[in-house]
């Protein structure tokens, strides 16, 4: 390289897409620009001029404007336009000019398509929006799968098997020779073909179930049987495993979910160990697992309380273990929910079991799986419909009380909406509620739905969950019939709506404003799902999480081909985004919150953030399209 | 426009000296550079091919002091394109001199296996015929070149250039503005490259390489056409 350009190297070799460029081609880049200057208010591309490089902001500020004159974007030092143009048809699509006295650093077209050609990176950056989002999500993927330990990781030896016909006695012999807590049971293979496999022999095998010492307790040495009883008899029938490549934290919530202490681990069909949970436990001394079974093991409100700045420690190891914003949201989810089953426990055990059935329900975030670690409560009790109002109310307001004012003590602070489970109005029978959501349906205007949207996101926490599934299934069925509820929904759905982008250390509006900041929830993420809520209520999906919502979505015709791929991919960026914001403001001993400064947003993360807007701009720009308000009034 | 010299200087226009010239040139490589000429003085300034150029010498006065580097960067006023670059370090006849290798950062290793001027002249006359000369204060590159094209050809060499740092002058030294700020006491307004390239919002490039210079140069003047003047502006306006 010459050393007298090494000054312009220097300073593109700091900027997207060309910071990745090896070394040769950077020289080569610079070898061949060309420069202009241009004073503030001067054009420097006007609509559909001939368009044969590639622009790059030495110095100075561009706004690039769209046809009609909206402000399309406002780029400074480091940034490129002009690719479109030169990917497509050569034509300038969206008029440039200086808004300060700027000086360009042109690459020209064979330049520009050498490097295209060369780098498979800087090809993807100046690609459109999608694949550069995409790239970017899949990465974090990938580094993902490196990091994230799977179950087979804490198999130490083969597990320990029997043939159903062998007897009690035997088998809890060989247990206390092995040392192990547990044995899987081997059978004849029978019409399950689930579980059958062939051994080394080439025999033919099905496992029938496991058999652990608390089972050896309970179901054999309990019930007085002879010690020559055939394993298979007390076998249970019911097997639950998990597959050897799944995640560590799958199987933690698979023995959540199941209340099991072993689980059978399966390569295949062929089982290659089994996993209690104190090897989860050992594994993740600070993992959200061992926080949900220390929620559980806590005997007050006040012990539950000490253990908020843990919740804290479990969500930074996760992120910093790469785990993706599914998970987290779900974890977090889960130890929401602990906290809430625990107070209700523990509000049981003091105040005497319940005059009539209820169920605890959760909105929003919690109900989503996807709740954040800056959150507050959204609750209600659905009761049974034997509920009488002076004979009961009393113990369910005590009851409610007790578990808000523990949530709150446990860092999941009040609802300022009142959307908690001490508000009588929300602490109702089931057929009240069952009348709530009908008239919210029946009777939608946008006004209504304001403060009600949120119970469009609805799960059980604890007690009787088939109330729950029973509203969420009168939604699913009257949501895709009711147009004007969709709209109403719509409509609503596109209050929060997303900036423009980054310009310089603000984030920049769509009317040309200028702020300091940007809370990345209100004009990111929850428009997002409040956006994929609509489609999903609409194809009458009873998910509730938004990814599994798209799931749904993509069964049906709603949306073009390609758009719900889109649509993942941003909701996952801006929710990372978010995430990785709020473990900076942890790290710095600072409250965490949804708020990001553009001065801490990374290059890459400005494009793609910037990305992430444009496409949840226009999936916006479709709903309002899709749903539109019926004409005919009924 | 009577502060222009060249306008109320008598005698024969620039194209006219260098055709002039062109008929009398003995050695071939002047002949050639006179030939290609320069444009009518009323041409606007949009129309005319020019080129940046910056040396580097062992001092301020052509009789003592020999150039070090050479840095050429062809450009119009659309662009300034530096895949067409040069840039050449000669062998200075005379020894250098310890400070000004400092301030140039062109050391000694550099130069002793660098041919002498003479070498890359005819590369360097190619270059610059046809196109019109921009440089930042004229009272080097001009006198020097010619002192250095005389002793080795035998023939001087003298043509236009338009000059960033007394255009810039023209704006903060002239003007009414200006003679009330010094007669306040106020100190004048730098006009050396950098400075004047702040003026207009243009980066800072590290100075002392003739190339850089070169480069710095072209983008001032590109600004200062955008800024004071306009495309249409006669290069007789510009030159001197």
């Amino acid at each position: 390289m010459d050393v007298e350009l090494f000054e312009i190297r220097q300073h593109m070799g700091r900027f997207a897409p060309f910071d990745t460029l090896s070394d040769a081609l950077l020289d080569e880049l610079v070898a061949g620009i060309e420069v202009a200057y241009y004073k503030a208010g001067s054009d420097i591309l006007t609509l559909d001029q001939e368009v044969h490089e590639l622009c790059y902001i030495r110095s100075g500020a561009v706004e690039v404007t769209r046809r009609n004159g909206d402000l399309y974007n406002r780029l400074g030092e480091g940034d490129i336009f002009g690719h479109f143009s030169l990917l497509r048809n050569h034509k300038a699509r969206f008029p440039a000019r200086a808004m300060e006295d700027t000086l360009i650093y042109f690459v020209p077209e064979g330049l520009f398509n050498r490097l295209c050609e060369a780098d498979e990176h800087f090809a993807d950056f100046v690609e459109l929006e999608r694949p550069r989002l995409e790239t970017a999500v899949e990465e974090h993927k990938k580094h993902n799968d490196m990091m994230i330990s799977r179950v087979r990781k804490l198999l130490t030896r083969y597990p320990l098997i029997v043939e159903a016909s062998a007897t009690v006695q035997d088998t809890a012999r060989q247990l206390g020779d092995a040392h192990a807590s547990a044995v899987l049971v081997l059978d004849k293979p029978g019409e399950n073909p689930r579980y059958t496999f062939r051994d080394s022999q080439e025999r033919a095998w099905q496992v029938i179930g496991i058999l652990t010492d608390s089972d050896f307790r309970k179901r054999v040495v309990a019930e007085g049987l002879p010690p020559d009883t055939p394993v298979g008899e007390v076998v249970s029938d019911r097997l639950i495993s998990i597959q050897s490549d799944e995640s560590i934290h799958e199987a933690m919530l698979c023995m959540l979910r199941n209340n099991i202490q072993h689980l059978p681990v399966l390569h295949r069909r062929s089982p290659i160990g089994i996993i209690h949970l104190s090897d989860i436990i050992r594994h993740e001394t600070h993992s959200s697992f061992y926080l949900v079974s220390n929620i559980f093991n806590q005997s007050s409100a006040e012990g539950l309380a000490r253990l908020a700045p843990d919740v804290r420690s479990a969500f930074i190891r996760m992120v910093e273990d790469g785990a993706d914003s599914r998970m987290i949201g779900s974890a977090l989810s889960t130890i929401g929910r602990s906290f809430s089953r625990r107070l209700l426990e523990l509000a049981e055990e003091e105040l005497g079991p319940p005059p009539v059935p209820y169920c605890f329900m959760a909105m929003g975030s919690l109900a989503r799986n996807e709740q954040s670690i800056v959150t507050d409560q959204d609750n209600a009790l659905v009761l049974s419909d034997d509920f009488v109002f002076e004979a009961h109310d009393a113990y369910f307001s005590e009851l409610a009380k007790r578990v808000i004012d523990g949530l709150d003590a446990c860092g999941y602070s009040y609802c300022t909406g009142g959307i908690m489970a001490t508000n009588r109005q929300w602490r109702q029978p089931l057929s009240v509620w069952k009348g709530y959501f009908r008239d919210w349906m029946r009777d939608p205007t946008p006004e209504r739905l304001l403060h009600s949207s949120i119970f469009f996101d609805l799960d059980s926490v604890y007690g009787e969950n088939p109330y729950v599934e029973e509203l969420q299934d009168l939604v699913a069925g009257i949501a895709p019939k009711s147009p004007l509820f969709l709209a109403a929904m719509a409509r609503n759905a596109l209050n929060r709506t997303p900036p423009l982008g980054f310009f310089r250390t603000f984030v920049m509006e769509k009317n040309g404003k200028q702020n300091n900041s940007i809370n990345l929830k209100r004009r990111g993420t929850a428009p997002m799902t409040d956006l994929i809520r609509v489609h999903a209520l609409a194809c009458g999906s009873r998910a509730q999480n938004s990814f599994t919502r798209l799931d749904d979505i993509d069964k049906t015709q709603l949306l073009a081909t390609g758009v719900s791929d889109k649509l993942r991919y941003a909701l996952e960026f801006l929710s990372m985004s978010r995430i990785r914001h709020q473990v900076i403001d942890l790290r710095n001993d600072r409250s965490p919150d949804n708020t990001i400064e553009p001065e801490n947003v990374s290059d890459s993360e400005r494009h793609n953030l910037k990305d992430a807007f444009q496409l949840l701009s226009n999936a916006q720009k479709f709903l309002k399209f899709r749903y539109p308000v019926p004409s005919v009034s009924r | 426009m009577s502060y222009f010299p060249l306008r109320r200087r008598q005698g024969p226009t620039w194209p006219d000296y260098l055709a002039s010239r062109a008929a009398q040139a003995q050695h071939p490589l002047l002949v050639d550079f006179f030939t290609a000429g320069t444009p009518a003085a009323q041409t606007p300034i949009s129309e005319v091919p020019m080129v940046a150029m910056d040396m580097e010498t062992t001092g301020l006065d052509p009789t003592r002091h020999a150039i070090v580097s050479i840095g050429l960067v062809p450009f119009d006023m659309a662009r300034i394109r530096l895949a067409e670059r040069r840039y050449w370090v000669v062998h200075p006849p005379r020894p250098l001199v310890r400070e000004s290798v400092a301030f140039h950062r062109i050391t000694h290793s550099e130069v002793e296996y660098a041919p002498d001027l003479e070498a890359v002249l005819p590369e360097l006359l190619e270059a610059l015929a046809g196109r019109l000369v921009v440089v930042h204060f004229r009272h080097i590159e001009r006198p020097f070149l010619d002192s250095a094209v005389q002793a080795r050809l035998g023939e001087g060499i003298l043509f236009p250039v338009i000059d960033t740092m007394s255009l810039e002058a023209r704006l903060h030294r002239q003007s009414l503005w200006v003679r009330f700020r010094r007669r306040m006491g106020r100190p004048p307004v730098s006009i050396r490259l950098h400075n004047s390239r702040e003026r207009y919002g243009l980066p800072t490039y590290q100075g002392h390489h003739a190339l850089v210079d070169a480069l710095a140069t072209a983008e001032l003047f590109q600004a200062q056409i955008a800024a004071r003047f306009t495309p249409a502006t006669p290069v007789g306006q510009l030159w001197s």
